[in-house]
């Protein structure tokens, strides 16, 4: 909070500090709980489905995941689709922004939005307009721990 | 308050000829809706896009506008008005479709009452016989261009606001009747204040200041007390704008009472509907002014009011590039005489 | 079997509420949110404690995007043990492509057959 105070006039701080006491406060504990128990329901059916995938067809407990990832997008998409997803949102927050339908919702509402600008340049476009951030940091993340890792371990390190 | 004034008297009083006033399924549900010329099923209007619907709730507005006084394009000089979407493309195209000589305008959502002084000023100084003011916006087209694609399961706090779907247009020009009619009388041009606010998701918080100040110049450069008006409504401060500026009234010792100081934000929906901090958008004010305000001055309820409409003068980038968020707000002074 | 659901629940459940937490207490965008969970996904992965909570938790560790990041730096790792180091780079998508991928073409065909309901 300080730094954030850096550039600011007297006058700036002063008000900001009458803004505070008038903002309505975020249910933090509310919010919390409903993002525990929406995150939670949202792993049961994703744990569902993994065993559905490995008994039904016979992939191992370390395959399961590439087709109920799949799975749970496709689920993502026809919540987002028929107008709940953003529903859901409003009422779980991070339980369902934070498993991997959150990020296809985040795919496909943005998808939907653009048709309206053409399927190459509006959906194309503009698809990865909100998820591209996570696969950035994604990919990079894991290309300087991966890179770390190596060089410790090529010296010696495990 | 130091500095020239920013405040015109219209002598000639130009009046209020006649208002369209249209809204979407969402305000369908709200709280004026007998306030309303007509309403729209859904936020598509028939159209392809988000954009050309909401040029759609433009042309429709002012169409019921001219028809009221039996009007066509062709008796109206000038076109005055804006949105909120880039390069204000909604009322551009309806301003292609009317083909009524044009000035574009944005301050976000005091589009309102920038458009409203600058006709009156027009048809006070003798610029015009008639001239056609408004502003509009769309809940979708601004949810897409400032915020998230609407499908996207964000979550928003409780200081957020809901864009209205809507458009109020009104003809102006010099009274014709004889009996009372609603006349702007004055109007203060706001200055850009930024009291260090960045959360875009907290309009009501950032424009505060500014509607403070421009209430306080008007009412020094007219040298009049609050008590002069029967209301002073400010465009969408809603819940968070509406009690900082009581504080700051308070700090100011301006004696604007709580019953008399409202809000657009704050009247347009109903408390079952689920819009956080209360309304926003250039169409709240202007629907609220033309549909339900007149309506209860033509009752008798106000003979008095001060409509200060407030823009957020913000853009998706300056968010992004870490910029607080500068403010306005202007002021007209609407009577029933 | 029991058991698994169970910790599956609970875990995406802490997991969703740091994700809240970042959301409400910290004020952090949702993309901001996400980045910084996929980031310490990779980490954790990096410091080979991802995996044990996936054979503690399954989907509970499975299906938060913290996946994602662990799923980044497995494949990037699993490519350098049998290439070296350019394993770093030919390696990162093998093992998370099913959920691009899948998003990709189910956000294509969302696009096709649905339109916004604002």
């Amino acid at each position: 909070m300080a730094n954030k105070n850096k550039n600011k006039t007297p006058e700036q701080i002063a008000y900001g500090q009458l803004e505070k006491k008038h903002e309505l406060k975020r249910p933090v504990l509310k919010n919390c709980i409903r993002a525990f128990w929406v995150g939670g329901c949202i792993c049961l059916v994703g744990q569902a489905f993994t065993y559905f995938y490995i008994y039904m067809f016979n992939f191992t407990e370390k395959t399961a995941g590439n087709p109920t990832t799949a799975t749970m997008v496709f689920l993502s998409m026809l919540l987002t689709g028929f107008g709940i997803y953003d529903r859901l949102g409003q009422y779980a927050g991070a339980g369902s922004a934070v498993p991997v339908t959150g990020f296809g919702n985040s795919v496909v509402s943005a998808a939907i939005e653009h048709r309206t600008e053409g399927y190459v340049l509006g959906v194309g476009g503009n698809i990865f307009k909100l998820a591209g951030t996570v696969i950035v940091f994604g990919v990079f993340s894991a290309f300087v721990v991966v890179l770390i890792r190596t060089v410790i371990m090529m010296w010696g390190g495990f | 308050m130091p500095g020239k004034s920013q405040t015109w008297v219209f002598d000639n009083q130009p009046a209020i000829l006649s208002t369209g006033v249209v809204g979407g399924p969402f305000e369908k549900n709200g709280r004026l809706v007998d306030d309303f010329d007509r309403f729209f099923e859904d936020l598509w209007l028939g159209q392809d896009t988000y954009e050309k619907a909401q040029q759609k709730l433009i042309e429709e507005a002012v169409q019921i506008a001219l028809k009221k006084q039996n009007l066509q394009e062709t008796d109206i000089q000038f076109f005055l008005a804006g949105d909120l979407i880039n390069q204000i493309t909604p009322t551009s195209f309806a301003a292609r479709t009317n083909a009524i000589p044009y000035f574009g305008l944005f301050s976000a959502c005091a589009t309102s009452m920038e458009s409203l002084a600058l006709a009156a000023f027009i048809i006070n100084h003798g610029g015009a016989q008639k001239v056609v003011v408004g502003a509009s916006s769309h809940n979708a087209s601004a949810e897409k261009q400032f915020r998230y694609p609407t499908e996207y399961g964000g979550q928003k706090p409780p200081s957020a606001q809901w864009t209205v779907t809507g458009a109020g247009f009104a003809v102006i020009g010099p009274a014709e009747e004889n009996g009372p009619v609603p006349r702007i009388t004055s109007a203060t041009i706001g200055k850009v204040l930024d009291l260090g606010i960045s959360d875009p998701f907290n309009m009501g918080g950032a424009m505060a200041p500014a509607a403070v100040d421009t209430i306080e110049r008007h009412l020094q450069d007219m040298g009049r007390d609050p008590s002069y008006y029967d209301l002073i409504i400010t465009g969408d401060l809603a819940k968070i704008g509406r009690s900082i500026a009581l504080d700051l009234f308070r700090n100011k010792q301006l004696a604007v009472t709580e019953e008399q100081f409202q809000d657009c934000g704050l009247l347009i929906y109903d408390e079952s509907q689920p819009v956080q901090a209360g309304a926003s958008g250039p169409g709240c004010s202007a629907v609220v002014l033309y549909g339900h305000l007149l309506n209860e001055m033509k009752k008798g309820r106000y003979k008095r009011i001060l409509l200060v409409a407030t823009g957020a003068l913000l853009s998706p980038l300056s968010f992004q590039q870490g910029e607080t968020i500068p403010c306005i707000a202007h002021a007209c002074a609407i009577e029933y005489l | 079997m029991l058991a698994m659901f169970f910790w599956a629940f609970v875990i995406g459940g802490l997991i969703c509420v740091i994700g809240q937490l970042l959301f409400d207490v910290a004020k952090l965008s949702p993309g901001h949110t996400m980045s910084v969970l996929v980031t310490a996904g990779a980490i954790l992965s990096g410091l080979g404690l991802y995996e044990p909570l996936v054979n503690f938790a399954g989907a509970g560790a499975t299906i938060p995007i913290t996946s994602f990041g662990n799923a980044l730096a497995t494949g990037a790792m699993q490519e350098v043990q049998r290439h070296g180091i350019v394993g770093v780079l030919t390696g990162m998508f093998e093992v998370t492509s099913s959920g691009i991928s899948a998003a990709i073409i189910f956000g294509f065909i969302g696009s096709l057959i649905f339109k916004p309901k604002g």
